[in-house]
């Protein structure tokens, strides 16, 4: 009994109502997590997330315990006749509860304690710490090349902007995917947006900051990702822009203006903050390759030809820089075909 | 409380099955697909406004979002009528005006709970997940195509 005025992690008296008794005996525990406010009483009451492995580890707890004084109730008379033959036997059966007893308090105690540890989201809260104020700047910044590359440039360490952006380049690519037909074969449209778009931002987060380990750069893993992050804003721009309206030229513009920007931008910063020809040639080559290569790939890979409007026209003087996606509603589907037989006409 | 969401949830992605342009591909979204993006969309924004300094617990949050579904499952039901009747420019502005509503109803009144336990500067950060997630499932329910 004396574990239960141990304090409890996140369960401060909260739900107590079926226990018996226990609403009194706990002592109330500042919670780890969460700001200063009067709504943490209620939090922690409601909050039954993850508690049902204590839930569960407490009621077994009792009903031994119960069935402990039961037994010790009425086996007492019992267990002196079997102690005279046999003096281990009852003693073995006490020793072996209180030995389950301690190892469950022990394994509760260690699971608790690694939960709090490594479930913690605080550990992720000051990378959250901004104003709309702010990103609304950051976002504009990033398409914005500097000009001063002697003097390191400061990378802001927030993680908002970035996941923001990376959601909303997996909603854009989602639509293109839709209005493109494009068919998954093994696997979701859903899955393959998140995995493309996160892959791509925490996979070249990572290779780039391990190249930037090897040239001395100087800058953080949370600055790599948030300037990289940065620089899918463009990618948005550019994608939502051309997802919709369908020229080729028009995608090359952009691609060339808006993702120039941008890696402009991003190499700018880096060679801010890498010394020596060979290492900033090395760095910065590799981010804009990437960079272009992964907006290019976005265009083409969820863009699906369509063959049946081009054998209706005059088929192999066809250019295929004429080629256009084709659109689920119908409407748009009729003034695309007469977009596209107008455009093979003029040539 | 997870009953309500959990059962809008369903509804909304069995009515979401079986869409597709062709019948040996897997061209429309499937029940485990809308479930994923559902239960995975709501954990993300609640996990976001906590780290943003919100005061709301994680399953009040996600309860609230769950449950500012049900507009659009009943844009979903009403697409769904729509469509037996046919599916032309008509019945796609219909369905776009209903899905629309639907969709601003949803973003809005699962602000009004969310957006409050924010601080009153950073409202604007926490709606921004809300009004994504709302509109990818509105885009889900407006490209919906029967078989």
């Amino acid at each position: 009994a004396a574990s239960r005025k141990t304090c409890r992690w996140g369960r401060a008296g909260g739900g107590g109502g079926a226990w018996r008794g226990r609403a009194g005996a706990d002592t109330v525990c500042a919670p780890a997590q969460g700001g200063g406010s009067a709504v943490i009483d209620m939090e922690n009451m409601d909050d039954t997330s993850g508690s049902s492995f204590e839930d569960m580890g407490e009621m077994h707890q009792r009903m031994k315990e119960e069935e402990e004084d039961e037994a010790e109730g009425e086996a007492g008379a019992g267990e002196e006749e079997d102690g005279e033959f046999l003096g281990m036997k009852g003693l073995r059966g006490q020793l072996g509860r209180q030995v389950a007893d301690q190892m469950w308090q022990v394994g509760k105690r260690q699971a608790s304690r690694a939960f709090s540890l490594y479930a913690n989201i605080d550990i992720l809260r000051p990378y959250f710490d901004v104003e709309p104020v702010q990103v609304r700047a950051r976002l504009l910044e990033s398409m914005i090349p500097v000009k001063m590359i002697n003097f390191p440039q400061k990378i802001a360490g927030e993680l908002y902007g970035p996941l923001m952006l990376v959601f909303t380049l997996v909603a854009i690519l989602l639509h293109g995917m839709k209005t493109s037909d494009t068919i998954i074969r093994e696997g979701t449209l859903m899955g393959t947006a998140i995995g493309t778009c996160f892959g791509y931002w925490l996979g070249v987060s990572s290779f780039m900051y391990f190249l930037a380990y090897l040239c001395n750069a100087q800058i953080t893993m949370v600055q790599m990702l948030s300037l990289l992050g940065y620089g899918l804003f463009g990618h948005c721009i550019t994608l939502f822009v051309t997802y919709n309206i369908h020229f080729h030229s028009l995608f090359y513009i952009f691609w060339l203006v808006v993702g120039g920007l941008s890696t402009l931008r991003m190499v700018a910063v880096l060679v801010s903050r890498t010394v020596g020809h060979t290492q900033r040639l090395i760095l910065c080559g590799t981010l804009a390759a990437l960079h272009m290569l992964f907006l290019l790939y976005l265009h083409f890979a969820y863009h699906k030809v369509v063959e049946g409007i081009l054998d209706t026209l005059e088929g192999p003087n066809m250019p295929p820089f004429q080629r256009v996606a084709r659109d689920i509603p119908v409407v748009s589907n009729a003034v695309l075909n007469t977009t596209a037989k107008a455009i093979a006409l003029t040539l | 409380d997870l009953w309500g969401p959990l059962v809008l949830c369903v509804s909304l992605a069995l009515m979401l099955q079986g869409g597709s342009a062709d019948s040996k591909d897997d061209g429309g979204p499937q029940f485990a697909e809308v479930f994923v993006i559902i239960w995975f969309g709501a954990v993300v924004i609640t996990l976001n406004s906590k780290l943003l300094g919100g005061t709301i617990s994680f399953f009040q949050s996600l309860c609230v979002l769950g449950y500012c579904v049900m507009p659009l499952t009943m844009a979903m039901l009403v697409c769904r009528l729509v469509l037996l009747a046919g599916a032309g420019t008509v019945s796609f502005i219909i369905r776009l005006i209903v899905v629309g509503a639907m969709f601003a109803w949803s973003t809005l009144a699962s602000t009004a709970f969310l957006a409050d336990s924010q601080p009153p500067n950073r409202k604007a950060l926490v709606v921004y997940p809300i009004f994504l997630f709302y509109f990818v499932i509105s885009w889900m329910i407006l490209t919906f195509t029967p078989q």
